[in-house]
């Protein structure tokens, strides 16, 4: 990655309680990057969000912004931007006094105050705003509103705590493409929490995929998604099937149900060990196409418009899951034969 | 039909003694007498010139406006602890703080007799005001707990984000969406001090003493209806107030706790 670190974490954790919230947190934010937090609930990536704004101290390691060790500052004096879950406008000021806000914080003077709100909410195309309440807004203006107020202050870091979960799936792509493109013109650099695989692939330079307050795999999307370091994030990137199977020469594995496949990994096997192995459902063909010809059965056959998903199961009870293309008009019970290419699988270390 | 006729004779039954008093206070014979044999201000007239009376309405003032004024921030603080940190033992703490409401007044007013004479300020209206602040607190940090309850505590960390510092937070967002809790508070507040009258009659002097305590002194030396007239202004005076502030800050609505989404 180009550019200097802006955020980093060195060995950062915190517990709550018996839980530990974060285990051990290392990662680097590099200038102009949006670096996504991805992961299910309770991974502790809001937690991560937390201690980079100052909201929560971590039990031990190290928050630095610019180099600059900020562990125990408070977070009235770090300068981030920070757009919240519930947008969090304050319901008793205009819209145009809450993105003052922060400006009046600073002591800057009205006219400064004056141009830099004007300015702010025509960068989120609501001009005509400022003499509202947040409660006259919809979910997407308010989302707005949120963001004008955090980017006002020209803070270092842009820190979005979920920022679309809240709007209806329509908005949120609307509002996902704009947010990139506000984030490309003011070029800030931005650290971005999410549940939704989707958003992190779409959105982000650069994702950390976190599981049980650690960060399974930091990469760019495509790595992330084509080649993911362990099984949970193969898992969460996309429903892949997991083949626990066991080396029988360099390039062959024998699967639990006893079939032989053909595996490039990129490195020669071992004779006897255990690998395991990951195949996503698009890799997955139904019918004869090259190496790796195998007969299942269908388990079950879900039609979702433009693909259907079908679950497979191999003579042995291997269970897989595959998407296919076009009407396939596939049934419960259906005998198949399915192709596993040989560079479709990707090895997994847990 | 049955249902109805249950409520409106409640409801008779409930206002019945308040009606009795208004209509009592204007009966033009020095006997407090039901019902009146004519009508007369008379008493109303006596009421406002008693000079005992206007000695006791200025200490009534004095007494609740430095109760209200004293219990208000106490209380708040009090709300704020309870509800947003992890005090320990927070059911003991919530005890104590509404164990005014259970203890009789009796003895919490002879515990501040004692007090008070340990203490040389018997005639001081210091212990008067220390009395209604303990009693006015349970309704203020109850008032207020349910306000601090409905605020998102995320509005605080935006602010602290945008550059304010704690005090700023507290000034510019924590109390302004306290308002209408500390309303509510304030409201009570005053009620419960200016109606307040068991602790009270311990711990006043005829110098000291406040309006409930000089009503009560009047009524065991005479039996003429000027006490009738002073209850029913009395009576007005906390109408008008509880209306206008249920007209103008929605009272009602402060007893609810609202969604967040």
């Amino acid at each position: 990655m180009s550019g200097k670190a802006v955020v980093v974490l060195e060995a950062v954790t915190k517990a709550y309680g018996r839980t530990r919230a974060l285990d051990g947190i290392d990662l680097a934010v590099y200038d102009g990057e949006l670096l996504a937090l991805l992961g299910p609930s309770g991974c502790g990536k809001t937690s991560t969000l937390n201690v980079v704004a100052g909201f929560v101290e971590p039990d031990a390691g190290r928050v630095r912004l610019d180099g600059q060790d900020v562990t125990r500052q408070p977070a009235w004096r770090r300068g981030l931007g920070v757009v919240f879950q519930s947008y969090a406008l304050f319901p008793h000021m205009t819209v145009s006094d809450n993105v003052a806000f922060g400006l009046r914080e600073r002591g800057a003077t009205r006219d400064e105050i004056q141009a830099r709100v004007v300015e702010a909410l025509a960068l989120v195309r609501l001009p005509a705003a400022g003499a509202m309440r947040p409660s006259q807004l919809s979910g997407g203006m308010q989302q707005r509103v949120a963001l004008a107020r955090a980017l006002v202050i020209r803070p270092r870091v842009l820190l979005l705590d979920e920022p679309l979960a809240a709007l209806d799936r329509k908005l949120r792509e609307e509002m996902r493409a704009e947010l990139r493109e506000i984030q490309r013109a003011v070029g800030i650099t931005t650290v971005f929490v999410t549940h939704d695989q989707h958003e992190a692939l779409g959105l982000s330079d650069r994702v950390a995929v976190m599981n049980a307050g650690r960060i399974e795999h930091l990469g760019t999307p495509r790595e992330v998604y084509e080649r993911p370091a362990t099984a949970f994030v193969a898992d969460f990137m996309g429903a892949s099937t997991v083949l626990d199977a066991r080396a029988v020469d360099g390039s062959t594995v024998e699967l639990v149900g006893g079939q032989r496949v053909e595996a490039r990994l990129g490195r020669s096997l071992v004779p006897g060990a255990t690998v395991r192995l990951l195949i996503r459902p698009e890799r997955v063909e139904l019918g004869e196409a090259g190496a790796n010809v195998l007969p299942a059965r269908v388990a079950s056959a879900m039609f979702l418009g433009d693909h259907w998903e079908v679950r497979l199961e191999l003579d042995g009870g291997v269970r897989l899951l595959a998407t296919v293309r076009g009407s396939a008009a596939l049934g419960a019970g259906d005998r198949v034969t399915v192709t596993l290419p040989p560079d479709a699988f990707l090895e997994v270390t847990r | 039909m049955m249902g109805r006729l249950v409520v409106l004779a409640l409801l008779g039954y409930m206002t019945l003694p308040t009606v009795v008093v208004i209509v009592a206070s204007f009966n033009p014979t020095a006997i407090l007498s039901f019902p009146p044999d004519g009508l007369s201000l008379r008493w109303y007239e006596n009421a406002l010139t008693y000079p005992q009376f206007r000695r006791a309405a200025v200490n009534s003032l004095i007494v609740t406006a430095a109760s209200a004024g004293l219990a208000l921030p106490i209380g708040t603080a009090a709300a704020l602890a309870l509800v947003r940190y992890p005090v320990r033992l927070p059911g003991l703490w919530n005890t104590m703080l509404l164990s005014p409401l259970v203890i009789p007044g009796v003895a919490a007013g002879l515990g501040f007799l004692i007090l008070a004479a340990a203490l040389g300020l018997l005639a001081n209206r210091i212990v008067l005001v220390a009395a209604h602040v303990v009693l006015v607190l349970p309704f203020v940090v109850r008032s207020v707990m349910v306000s601090v309850a409905n605020l998102d505590p995320m509005l605080e960390r935006a602010a602290a984000s945008l550059g304010a510092r704690p005090w700023r937070v507290f000034w510019r967002v924590t109390l302004p969406l306290l308002r209408p809790g500390l309303f509510a508070a304030l409201l009570f507040a005053v009620i419960v001090s200016v109606n307040e009258f068991v602790v009270s009659l311990f711990v006043s002097t005829r110098v000291t003493e406040i309006l409930p305590v000089a009503m009560f002194t009047y009524v065991v030396n005479y039996t003429d209806p000027t006490m009738a007239a002073l209850s029913t202004l009395f009576i007005a005076a906390t109408f008008v107030v509880v209306f206008l502030a249920d007209r103008f800050l929605h009272l009602s609505r402060v007893f609810q706790i609202e969604e967040r989404p």
